[in-house]
């Protein structure tokens, strides 16, 4: 795997610089050079985003100042952010999950939809009597979030597994029939006096949040962070360990690396691939039902502004590290919490969106290396 | 429920599914996939309909349209072909920022008042024809015109001429080509950057003849990602790709129209007295899509056609193929 140096001879008698840039594969990775890659690449974005910015005739740094400040100045609104990053840590992780075997799940934002509407399901049409305890109620929500999230993604993926039907394609359709198939049921069955959404749900369905324990702690007043995030760590534990210390785990890596490898050593690629699909909706599921147990208390339309599609860039950025996947998650929940406010309405979806292009252009950085090097002088 | 109007209307509104399929076939057939049709789609629509509110011209706004996609369509090549990054995340990156760009760039579009569209043309004697004329000649934006003229031409194209030919070698056999001394990178920046064009005429169409405005995200509305699907189904073939673009026209069309009349084939109609139920027709166009995948899959499975053999694999000299 060589790559040819791009000083060729050149005519001769003319004054020439007597450098020449020389791109060469790399042989060793040095340690942290990636995470280095990666923070350059979003300062690179930042900058570019800011350009854009300023040329619609916006103010960037007032921009970057107010998202920094609305997203991490105290602890408030760090709490807020945490809310927010709560279901993108999920969908993160379902994409993770899919990227790690080269499944591209585009449907993290329709398996969303449908965890929220299974967690519904069995509220508004009473499976789970109000009288039930709190852990009995969010268990069962839970479950029926995974269930319908799962479901979302067993459909892909058996069609991607049976008959080879491009899963980029199929899951990004099933998106689109999501939201639709919730308008319908909020609109057409449960609406609550006409209105886009459904009555609130009881008390017991709700997530605790850190401020139901104001009264022992008075410290937690207002606070809004739910016990969706504690689920989104241990999931991305329990992710990171099945990824990496399970023999099912490296059956997945082997496949995404190697799948003609995978094949001899005898992995079953047909079954994995359904049952990654599988377990990638149910982690979209479970974002979906944290959003409509911890935060709106009901289902209505709109509950995602796009946490599908975020969660993609999110897996990437994280290196598709089940761990990693947190911290950035918090980071870009901040950056959808306070983009909120800013017009133009696009702007965070615009930043993101260069993020991710720097993200993959710097990723030649790894494999090659641009040096300056002197000509020989031709004999 | 005429089918002569639903079949008129499905052929303008599949005309920009067309543009936009027969864009990503020719950048596919190089051997470049690019899933940012939608972004760039929609960059057409934004910067076609701002163009023309400001200087009242039309095929100027065409022009910007097309310019636009094809820079971001270039971006694309420029991270795919030259630093060689996964080509599904790159397009996915694509969408992103195209989507951003025209949301941002089109603030306040959506208030823009009324624009003059294309012109629309009634082609004199062969609209007499019956049931044909009707429904392909009369009436109809001079972008179908358009569309009838470039499926046959890329067609001839693709299959007859040199150029065609060197398009199919470097997305089949890269290194064969790069033998024979075809710069496989050129001719990948090239499709990849028409196929930008074409999306960006499928954009503009929209806005400037077909649901003229700007209606940010909804103006396009996953018809790129559609496109992406019909590539699928007509297995890189443009005058499969009409048939197809055309059907999910009319298939559009129907979905709007069935929910008008009281009675449908003499039956209670449903979706007129349950509007509800309208979410369900909503869900169709993507359904099919999924549909037409699985058809487009197994033909292709059964008579060994399928994608270009090097679709998806950046090229670098010297290194073995994958």
């Amino acid at each position: 795997m060589t790559t040819p140096p791009l000083d060729g001879p050149r005519p001769k008698g003319r004054l020439r610089w007597p450098f020449t840039l020389r791109i060469e594969t790399r042989l060793d990775s040095p340690r942290g050079l990636a995470t280095w890659v990666s923070i350059g690449a979003i300062g690179v974005a930042l900058l570019l985003g800011a350009l854009v910015l300023r040329l619609v005739g916006g103010d960037p740094w007032q921009a970057y100042g107010h998202i920094a400040r609305a997203a991490f100045g105290d602890l408030g609104v760090f709490s807020d952010t945490l809310v927010k990053a709560t279901p993108l840590i999920l969908v993160g992780l379902a994409c993770s999950v899919a990227f790690r075997m080269k499944l591209w799940n585009i449907g993290a934002e329709g398996q969303f939809y449908m965890g929220a509407l299974g967690a519904s399901v069995v509220i508004l049409s009473g499976l789970v009597p109000e009288s039930a305890s709190r852990p009995v109620t969010l268990t069962v929500m839970l479950l029926a979030g995974m269930l319908f999230g799962a479901l979302w993604g067993l459909i892909p993926g058996w069609l991607r597994a049976r008959l080879q039907v491009n899963e980029i394609i199929t899951t990004l359709m099933m998106n689109y029939i999501a939201i639709a198939f919730v308008n319908f049921f909020v609109f057409g069955v449960w609406s609550e006096g006409g209105f886009q959404m459904t009555a609130t749900f009881q008390r017991s369905a709700w997530f605790p949040r850190l401020s139901d324990f104001a009264d022992q702690w008075p410290g937690l007043r207002g606070l809004t962070t739910h016990f969706g995030l504690v689920l989104g760590v241990i999931a991305s534990a329990i992710v990171w360990f099945l990824l990496y210390r399970s023999r099912w785990g490296y059956e997945i890596r082997l496949v995404g690396d190697n799948p003609k490898a995978a094949e001899y050593a005898g992995v079953n690629i047909t079954r994995n691939t359904i049952l990654v699909m599988m377990v990638s909706g149910a982690l979209a599921g479970v974002a979906g039902m944290s959003e409509i147990s911890g935060v709106v208390h009901r289902l209505q339309t709109a509950i995602s502004p796009g946490y599908g599609f975020t969660g993609i860039i999110i897996a990437w950025l994280a290196k598709l590290n089940p761990i990693m996947v947190v911290p950035v998650s918090i980071l870009f929940g901040g950056l959808i919490l306070a983009g909120r406010e800013i017009q133009p309405a696009g702007v965070p979806r615009l930043i993101q969106g260069i993020i991710l292009f720097m993200l993959i252009a710097s990723e030649v950085l790894l494999r090659y290396r641009i040096r300056l090097v002197r000509v020989a002088a031709e004999g | 429920m005429d089918p002569v109007v639903i079949l008129h209307a499905g052929v303008a509104s599949g005309t920009v599914l067309l543009f936009a399929t027969i864009g990503e076939i020719l950048a596919e057939r190089s051997g470049v996939l690019n899933l940012g049709v939608e972004g760039m789609m929609l960059i057409g629509a934004m910067s076609a309909f701002s163009v023309t509110v400001s200087t009242g011209n039309g095929w100027l706004g065409l022009l910007v349209a097309m310019l636009a996609a094809g820079m971001l369509a270039l971006l694309h090549g420029l991270v795919t072909i030259h630093f060689q990054a996964d080509q599904v995340v790159s397009g996915l990156a694509l969408t992103f920022l195209g989507v951003g760009l025209s949301l941002v760039l089109g603030e306040g579009l959506n208030k823009a008042g009324a624009i003059s569209l294309l012109p629309v043309v009634t082609i004199p004697m062969i609209s007499a024809i019956p049931i044909l004329g009707p429904i392909l000649f009369t009436h109809q934006s001079v972008m179908v015109y358009i569309g009838y003229l470039l499926v046959p031409a890329v067609w001839f194209y693709i299959h007859r001429t040199r150029q065609g030919l060197d398009l199919r070698a470097v997305g089949e056999n890269p290194t064969a080509a790069d033998a024979m001394g075809l710069s496989v990178q050129r001719l990948r920046y090239f499709y990849v950057w028409v196929g930008g064009l074409l999306a960006g005429l499928a954009g503009g169409t929209i806005s400037l003849a077909i649901s003229p405005g700007w209606f940010s995200e909804l103006t396009t509305s996953g018809q790129g990602w559609i496109a992406i699907g019909l590539v699928i189904f007509a297995q890189w073939d443009p005058f499969r790709a009409a048939l197809g673009s055309y059907a999910f026209g009319a298939l559009r069309r129907t979905i709007l129209d069935i929910q008008g009349p009281q009675t449908l084939f003499t039956l209670r109609n449903p979706f007129f007295y349950n509007p509800y139920l309208g979410f369900f027709l909503q869900m169709l166009p993507y359904a099919f899509t999924i549909g037409v995948l699985v058809l487009g899959s197994r033909a292709a499975q059964r008579k060994h056609l399928g994608a270009p053999a090097a679709l998806g694999l950046p090229y670098v000299r010297g290194e073995r193929g994958h």
